[in-house]
């Protein structure tokens, strides 16, 4: 069951330039477990959306199947939504952006949605660089169906079953890089001074866009053994650095360090100000990220922040020349050749 | 060159078949004899018969002529033109007594081969071929070409027909025009010094043909889909499908770039299985723009999932199946029909699928446009149902129409002025009582018509519920639009006997051409069926009445278990022993003279058991 959210609002509550409040960009209120890490994830993406200042009904927001496809329903109560099936949300956001380019398209999936049944299809739609919001709400496990690992679990790790995993991890962000993704984060569903800049970029940058954002499931896997536990996440937490994101249209007035900030145009036209905290560390260059995503992984931290970004990125619309106007728009006259050109093809097969 | 059997005598009514060896370049060659034939005025129905194999296996070639019309597969050959030494032993025994055995006799015939009752005619092709040329590649090609201008001899052919043809097939290569024409010259001549032309089996020019075209149906298909305006095809490759998104191709580049700024007014995404291709079709279609993918079974097992949320979510959705032998890989160039019962109720969970059944290019190419307003009116899968043999074989069939007056069908969607004037939006709200409800696309409205589409049950709003009663409603809702769909899709076409009779047939896609040559040769023994092509599932009434108003009607498929049959029985009342099977599932297009032996064998008074009972016997279980 979903509930309506009340609607007695404060009257004051802070408009952005569409004149919305928060409200409007919210769902049915969440069915998921009191304290599970997606809430707070779905709370993200409303804070940003709203201060973004992007009209509900221009994005359309896809899942698959799990607790973390389901949350979708909870934000964005005016949005086209489309819950799909397991493993399957890429494929559906494929043909939805190839219908029409002008609607931004936010995924959301799981570990287990992405990781094992959807791992093809999350992979081919990084190469094909799908111009989408790829957030995994990753739990280490299966919520929805009671706590099995997922492929995202790590080894050794213990969830509430009380047994520990064999098997190694899939890293999501690094398998995106590898297949061309062409914005890469990892983020924590705990800090959302993080999260939220990184989910404004991402809906600014033209490409794939991924999110991989630890969130624990406080049911199955927020346990003393879990690598996915909050206090795990909180203790092995390390950031390339921080984000802020600054709209198109507001003008950049404070100055930072020139050494260590570095202020990138996106295609839209806002600038992302990148603060690094290693000096060695390069967003913008492929090999850097891998090689920092693995020196975390070896000495067991969890390595979060914009990963990689590639500013020159070109999406498959622009890889397959598809019309500027949206295909779901064209008509007849534009899709059909009509008669005269049947008749002369008619006349080449006599 | 004497045999001991009169040979067979025939004008513009034959069965001529090449056996050739895969990736030598015959395809184009055997192309130019069947369409000289048509040219010629003759009804032809060239039909590939290949391996699933890039080059050395065998592959044939077989041209039904046929003055009267007739262009299923007659069964039998009269003329075997082989090249092929690999199967020369059973090309041999395949040629009808009375026949002849065109070869290639640079290397004398092995006398163990021969038959008294069949004339055989050597010409030294490979002899002839390296005389001429040097280059190897060049002897292999024109070898084809030499047969071809031989034969034009043997069977007297117009020859000018051929060389106009020539020069047409090389239109922009002008520099092959020569060299080819050449090689039909010398085959022609050595026939014409050899033989005493033309043989007993010949073609005369007529003008029956009139304004037919000759096509495949995957092309008309591919085209169809072009007209019917579609933007975004998903596909992945697999026989004997790929040909149809290739059509997509082609002509979407021809008529759907913008000359001036080359921008697509179409998609072609080819996926990474047919899994993410349906997935990608749903996405779109969801988000208002015609799309459709093409497959064979093994794609449309992959799709099973996805086939059910497309239903329950109402979806509209364009699938073509061009159907070959299965199970599994089966034999993955061969011809059947025999995903009928795996398409009709794809997917888990009580689902229904609309099933349409070509059986012309004519068809193809009006199914694959009016299956994108079926789709949109019906927000529902409409699956094509085509088959190797329709899909990638040359095919007479009449002209493509289209009326510049039709437009497209949108189906219920509702636009924002539309979302203005109304209280509330419900997606699954019955509002006009045909069970088919208003949709919207998203980005239509900021405030109004959004709903959220997905596979659990939800109440008529489109809100998540788990209410017993709300879910049962909707499958309920989902039964009479089965009903009003009915009412949509393609009629049945009808063929009344000469004669009053309680015995029908019934027959779908590409088994129309072989049965209705059948009916003929039975009527001419005073068998006489009254006959029904199914052309789409749901069946309506008339399918019903057809089938209620006969004693015994035969159900003519290509498949083992007779599933058309078994379709008829799960959604009409009728008992096993009306319905009798007729069935072909060797791989091959299944021939009139197999279809009147089955029919035959199964009228009231002969006493033979039908295949399937005679199964359970040898198989020592209850009969
Ligand atoms: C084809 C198919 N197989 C299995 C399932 C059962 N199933 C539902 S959700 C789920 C796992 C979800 O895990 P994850 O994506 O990590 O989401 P979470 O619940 O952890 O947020 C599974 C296996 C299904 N719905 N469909
Ligand atoms: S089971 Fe876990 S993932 Fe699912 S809602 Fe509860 S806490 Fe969240
Ligand atoms: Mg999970």
């Amino acid at each position: 069951m979903s509930y309506q959210i009340p609607k007695f609002r404060h009257p004051e509550l802070p408009k952005n330039e569409l004149g919305y409040t928060k409200a409007d960009y919210e769902g049915a209120i969440s069915t998921l477990c009191a304290g599970c890490g997606h809430d707070s994830i779905s709370g993200a993406i409303i804070k940003a959306v709203h201060e973004l200042s992007i009209e509900p009904h221009k994005i359309a927001k896809l899942s698959g199947i799990g607790c973390s496809s389901k949350s979708p329903t909870y934000f964005l109560g005016k949005s086209h939504g489309f819950n799909s099936v397991h493993g399957r949300m890429p494929s559906v956001v494929t043909g939805a952006a190839m219908a029409n380019r002008d609607l931004l398209y936010l995924g959301v999936s799981g570990d287990g949605d992405t990781a094992s049944i959807g791992l093809g299809q999350y992979g081919h739609a990084a190469r094909r660089n799908l111009n989408m919001v790829y957030i995994v709400m990753n739990n280490g496990c299966y919520g929805l169906t009671k706590g099995q690992d997922s492929a995202t679990a790590d080894e050794g790790s213990i969830s509430k079953k009380g047994e520990p995993n064999p098997f190694g991890s899939i890293d999501l962000p690094a398998v995106a890089l590898q297949l061309g993704a062409t914005f890469v984060a990892r983020s924590f569903s705990g800090d959302k001074e993080q999260l939220v800049p990184l989910i404004k970029a991402a809906m600014s940058h033209r490409g794939f866009a991924l999110i991989d954002v630890v969130s624990p499931c406080v049911t199955f896997n927020n346990t003393a053994g879990s690598t996915k536990s909050y206090e795990y996440t909180r203790e092995h937490m390390e950031a390339t650095g921080t984000v802020d994101f600054v709209p198109m249209h507001e003008e950049i007035t404070t100055k930072y360090d020139p050494g260590k900030t570095r202020d990138v145009t996106m295609h839209d036209g806002s600038v992302v100000r990148l603060k690094k905290v290693d000096d060695s560390f390069d967003p913008f260059d492929r090999m850097s990220a891998m090689v920092a995503l693995e020196k975390s992984r070896q000495s067991g931290q969890i390595l979060t922040g914009l990963l990689y970004m590639d500013k020159h990125s070109r999406d498959l619309h622009e890889a397959l020349a598809t019309s500027k106007r949206p295909l779901n728009e064209l008509t007849e006259t534009e899709l059909c050749p009509g008669s005269k050109v049947l008749e002369q093809i008619n006349q080449s097969l006599r | 060159m004497n045999a001991s059997v009169a040979p067979i005598k025939a004008v513009n009514d034959f069965v001529i078949k090449f056996a050739n060896v895969n990736g030598t370049g015959s395809a184009s060659a055997n192309n130019l004899f069947a369409k000289a034939l048509f040219r010629m005025g003759l009804p032809v129905s060239p039909k590939n018969i290949f391996p699933s194999n890039i080059q050395g296996l065998p592959t044939w070639y077989e041209v039904r002529v046929s003055e009267k019309g007739y262009l299923g597969r007659r069964g039998g050959v009269d003329i075997m033109l082989s090249v092929n030494p690999q199967s020369m032993a059973s090309d041999i025994q395949e040629v009808e007594s009375g026949g002849y055995f065109i070869y290639d006799n640079t290397k004398a015939l092995d006398l163990r081969l021969h038959r008294a009752d069949i004339t055989f005619i050597g010409i030294p092709l490979t002899a002839i071929c390296n005389e001429q040329y040097k280059d190897p590649r060049q002897r292999q090609l024109f070898k084809n070409v030499i047969y071809v201008g031989a034969l034009a001899a043997l069977l007297d052919m117009d020859f000018k027909v051929l060389t106009a043809l020539v020069s047409d097939q090389f239109k922009g290569k002008e520099k092959l025009v020569l060299p080819n024409i050449a090689a039909l010259e010398l085959g022609h001549q050595y026939a014409r010094e050899h033989f005493s032309c033309p043989l007993s089996i010949r073609v005369e020019t007529r003008d029956v043909v009139g304004d037919n075209i000759l096509l495949d149906g995957n092309t008309a298909l591919g085209l169809g889909t072009v007209y019917g305006g579609a933007t975004v095809a998903a596909w992945y490759p697999i026989t004997p499908s790929t040909s149809v998104v290739d059509a997509f191709d082609k002509y979407a580049k021809r008529m759907r770039i913008n000359a001036g700024t080359g921008e697509h007014n179409y998609a072609i995404v080819q996926a990474e299985d047919e899994l993410a291709a349906i997935g990608m079709v749903i996405g779109a279609s969801w988000n208002g723009a015609r799309a459709f993918t093409a497959t064979s079974g093994p794609g449309l097992s992959l799709m099973s999932e996805f086939l059910g949320l497309a239903y329950f979510a109402e979806i509209p959705t364009v699938l073509i199946d061009v159907q070959r032998a299965g199970p599994s890989t089966g034999m993955p160039t061969r011809t059947q029909q025999s995903d009928v019962l795996s398409a009709a109720y794809a997917s888990h969970g009580d689902t229904k699928q609309v099933l349409l059944f070509p059986s012309s290019p004519a068809e193809c190419f009006e199914f694959g446009a009016s299956s994108f307003d079926l789709a949109e009116r019906l927000q529902t899968p409409i699956i094509v149902m085509t088959d190797l043999d329709l899909g990638m074989n040359d095919n007479m069939s009449p002209p493509l129409k289209w009326d510049d007056q039709r437009t497209y069908d949108r189906g219920k969607v509702l636009n924002a002025e539309q979302l203005d004037s109304m209280e509330r939006f419900g997606r699954y709200l019955d509002v006009d009582g045909d069970a088919i409800c208003y949709r919207t696309y998203p980005g239509t409205h900021p405030n109004k018509g959004t709903f959220f589409t997905r596979g659990t049950s939800r109440d008529e709003y489109a809100v998540y519920t788990e209410k017993g009663e709300e879910y049962e409603k909707n499958m309920l809702r989902l039964m009479r639009k089965w009903e009003t769909i009915k009412e949509y899709v393609p009629e049945p076409e009808f063929k009344v006997a000469s004669q009053k009779t309680n015995l029908g047939v019934i027959y779908y896609g590409t088994s129309e051409a072989s049965t209705l040559e059948a009916l003929d040769y039975l009527s001419d023994e005073g068998v006489y069926l009254d006959a029904m092509r199914v052309r789409s599932f749901p069946f309506n009434d008339d399918v019903e009445a057809f089938i209620a108003q006969h004693d015994r009607v035969f159900v003519v498929e290509q498949n083992r278990d007779a599933q058309l049959r078994t379709l008829l029985m799960a959604e009409f009342e009728f008992g096993p022993d009306k319905l009798k099977s007729v069935l072909c599932f060797d791989g091959t297009p299944i021939s009139a003279r197999n279809i009147k032996k089955q029919i035959k064998q199964q009228l009231p008074g002969s006493n033979v058991t039908p295949f399937q009972r005679r199964f359970r016997r040898a198989q020592g279980g209850a009969a």
